[in-house]
């Protein structure tokens, strides 16, 4: 992404590229499974610092901004690096920054820089689609406890998080934006049935079945039935780094794909003479400068008053699910039949795109919410 | 087509009892599974396998075939039946190299010897034949291949390798090109052979696919010999045979396409009928989700009554034109916008890998509702519908070429 990073963010893009291009790249790296790539990836990163990006000095961290985030996020996209650094530390980190009891946040976030503990939220259920005040699981209070029930899906990392970020319902109808709680569960609660597996975009995620969970009192996060602007505005931070990951895949198929048409030879001379394909080469090019500069618009945004800052997120989700998505295409058909197999990096980059498209909501709910933000 | 807007006569209605009592008798619950399951162009193998037996017991292993070799003597209106009958029963789509490309060819080229001995064991569903025809060099630039065929007394001998042999691990037997002399015109100095698969010298690798199958593969040939009454047509001369193979393989593709692509925008229809929008509707009362679906099957109708009259043209013994050739570009595209779609569609559940559990005997337990497993692999696989038998831009090569030139 074109940007005038400091010197400090050029050393750490530098770092991240060298890195993933050494330990992680393709052939070697389709011969290992993604779990073990995951953990090798998140021991470097925990020894670069980049986990303690975002958090406060006094638990270790460095302090860093949206872009920083933005720049390791397009890093691990071009890298085809599934390391779950959104759920632990951009989501699950975020809750503790934001509203996290500072007891608990002594206690989790040097355990997440250190690389000891992973987080997830299970925010999604069958019936929400993209809409996350969409909550049918419900929480009662008794005593000094909340007690969840309900089921969620496609809980990205919840494999192996130590703790979930669970919304419940503690009043309201159905999809009411009062009424929606966040609570902190341990995966050890009673109760608690998790269905892992692994997800076509490399990383992994778990159905959930909340049977009666109880759940302590100060391990509510935020204020009870309020917690729906919270949710946004971590959300709208997990946005943003998602489409850094897919603008730095989109930018990884940009280089594959120039470099494999200047070499393949069809009917005598090299793809790049075909003029047909030329213009798609420029195509994919001009979406991803268009991808890029959208990102680093909405990370800058991040800061602001939430409806400004909701806006140009969903700008940005909308234009880059897009982009992504007619790059992804075009560089498998660029590649032919080995763009789709599961050998070459090509495929996975186009898998990753894909999946990025529903994440955090599609292109119709957000241009939806971009206008309705517009008025 | 729709069967129900055929006017019907007597006899007519009574063929068409007699086809869908057979499809009601054999399809199986696990023979529908696999048709189901199917991510690119066909079933589980072992159930394509017996559905190719049953077909050849009721006397209909190969209708199309003419009568001296099994086929079974359908007049055109009985094969469009026959045709539609199919497509709404949806049986396994079996592995038609053999059958339906490779046959042609040997009735046409063949030798008696030949004839005799090949064509009873694929209508027989004994023998399963893989297509060796691209190269890790030559794909969609067929004739710039190099696997080398010597003569060498009453044999050939084989070297180099041929890559994307879709089911080849299923095959007993491949036909395939080699290059037998370099001529003035790459075209030239290729020959027609027909191989054994457990030849000493042949080893298969597997290639995964994008959705997670053992759908491809690639294939080396170290010193394989082949005796030359196994090469079909004349030496140097097997690109007329390839040519006229294409024929077949491109003319299936429409019918087949154009009735996959009504087949097609109905399931995304019902996947999104059995979804929410989240704001306590159905996804299909979704104005922009309803819209893009609108808009893809009206594109469906017009690609479908398009086919019809190039189905029809065919039956009447032209070979498939320009136009089947236009109309291709667009159905392929149709479907792989209406496969995306049905991905769109189901939201966070696209995401779960789930090739274990799309077996017809599944190895593990799906993931959510019924109708999330699969989409995501068909939308994945079929982006390979715009690579297999040449890209569109190659197509629109030889259309502009027809256009202008």
């Amino acid at each position: 992404m074109r940007y005038a990073w400091t010197e400090e963010q050029t050393l750490l893009r530098g770092a991240l590229e060298r890195l993933f291009a050494e330990r992680f790249s393709f052939p070697d790296r389709s011969k290992q499974p993604n779990q073990y790539v995951a953990q090798a990836a998140w021991r470097e990163l925990a020894q670069l610092g980049v986990l303690g990006l975002p958090f406060e000095e006094q638990f270790g961290g460095s302090e860093g901004g949206a872009l920083d985030t933005a720049l390791v996020m397009e890093a691990l996209g071009r890298g085809l690096v599934p390391a779950p650094y959104i759920p632990s530390i951009v989501i699950g980190g975020g809750f503790l920054r934001y509203a996290g009891p500072s007891a608990l946040k002594a206690e989790l976030i040097p355990r997440l820089i250190a690389g000891d503990l992973h987080l997830a939220l299970a925010f999604t259920e069958a019936q929400s689609r993209f809409n996350p005040a969409n909550v049918a699981t419900s929480a009662v209070r008794r005593g000094d406890r909340y007690i969840l029930s309900g089921q969620k899906i496609v809980a990205y990392n919840a494999p192996i998080a130590g703790f979930l970020f669970v919304t419940a319902r503690t009043g309201g109808a159905h999809t009411d934006l009062d009424g929606v709680s966040l609570f902190l569960v341990s995966v050890d609660a009673a109760g608690l049935e998790v269905r892992s597996y692994e997800t076509a975009d490399e990383y992994s995620a778990a159905d959930i079945r909340l049977n009666g969970v109880e759940v302590a009192v100060g391990h509510l996060i935020g204020e009870e039935g309020k917690a729906i602007d919270l949710i946004e505005r971590v959300l709208d931070e997990a946005i943003v780094a998602a489409c850094a990951e897919a603008v730095g895949a989109m930018a990884a198929l940009n280089a594959r794909c120039v470099e494999h048409v200047r070499t393949r030879v069809a009917f005598g001379q090299t793809l790049s003479k075909f003029q047909a394909l030329r213009h798609r080469i420029v195509d994919m090019h001009v979406a991803y400068e268009q991808a890029g500069a959208l990102t680093l618009k909405a990370a800058l945004s991040l800061s602001a008053a939430p409806a400004h800052r909701a806006r140009i997120v969903s700008a940005c989700k909308a234009q880059v699910c897009q982009e992504a998505a007619f790059v992804g295409k075009a560089a498998v058909q660029l590649h032919g039949a080995i763009g789709v197999t599961d050998e070459l990096d090509v495929g996975r980059y186009f898998k990753r795109i894909m999946l990025f498209q529903h994440v955090f909501g599609g292109a119709d709910y957000h241009l939806r919410r971009f206008l309705a933000l517009s008025r | 087509m729709d069967i129900d807007t055929l006017e019907l006569t007597a006899e007519e209605t009574a063929f068409r009892e007699k086809v869908r009592s057979f499809y009601a008798e054999h399809l199986t619950p696990p023979l529908r599974r696999a048709a189901e399951l199917t991510s690119w162009t066909f079933a589980e193998f072992e159930y394509g396998r017996q559905w190719q037996k049953i077909l050849y017991k009721a006397g209909w292993g190969a209708p199309h075939w003419p009568v001296e070799y099994g086929g079974a003597g359908f007049t055109p209106r009985q094969r469009l039946i026959w045709e539609l009958e199919t497509a709404r029963a949806r049986p396994p789509e079996v592995m038609r190299m053999g059958r339906d490309y490779a046959a042609p060819c040997i009735m046409r080229f063949g030798t008696d010897e030949q004839k005799q001995f090949f064509l009873p064991k694929i209508i027989a569903g004994e023998d399963w034949w893989a297509q060796g025809y691209s190269e890790p060099g030559a794909g969609s630039d067929l004739a710039s291949l190099k696997l080398s065929a010597v003569s060498d007394g009453d044999e050939y001998l084989l070297n180099g390798s041929k890559i994307w042999t879709t089911f080849a691990q299923h095959a007993n037997r491949i036909f395939m090109l080699a290059r037998t002399a370099n001529m003035e015109k790459k075209q030239q100095g290729i020959t027609f052979l027909l191989v054994d698969m457990n030849s000493p010298g042949i080893e298969v690798r597997p290639i995964i696919n994008i959705a997670g199958e053992h759908e491809f593969n690639e294939i080396f040939f170290t010193d394989v010999r082949v005796p030359k009454s196994r090469r079909l047509g004349q030496e140097h001369e097997g690109w007329a045979v390839a040519r006229y193979l294409l024929l077949f393989e491109h003319g299936a593709g429409i019918a087949r396409s154009a009735a996959e692509l009504k087949r097609r925008a109905g399931w995304v229809r019902e996947i999104a009928s059995l979804e929410q929008d989240g704001c306590g509707g159905a996804l299909l009362d979704d104005p922009d989700f309803s819209r893009k679906l609108g808009l893809l099957e009206i594109g469906v109708e017009a690609a479908d009554f398009a086919a019809d009259q190039v189905i029809i043209a065919a039956a009447a013994g032209s070979a498939p034109g320009f136009e089947a050739e236009l109309l291709n570009i667009r159905c392929r595209e149709l479907d792989q916008s209406l496969t995306e779609l049905a991905m769109e569609a189901i939201g966070y559940y696209a995401a779960p890998d789930q090739r274990e559990a799309r077996f017809v005997e599944p190895r593990t337990d799906a993931i959510g509702p019924p109708h999330v497993l699969t989409p995501t692999p068909i939308f994945f696989a079929q982006r390979g519908a715009t690579i297999a038998g040449g890209t569109p831009d190659i197509h629109r090569n030889n259309l502009a070429r027809h256009l202008l030139d």
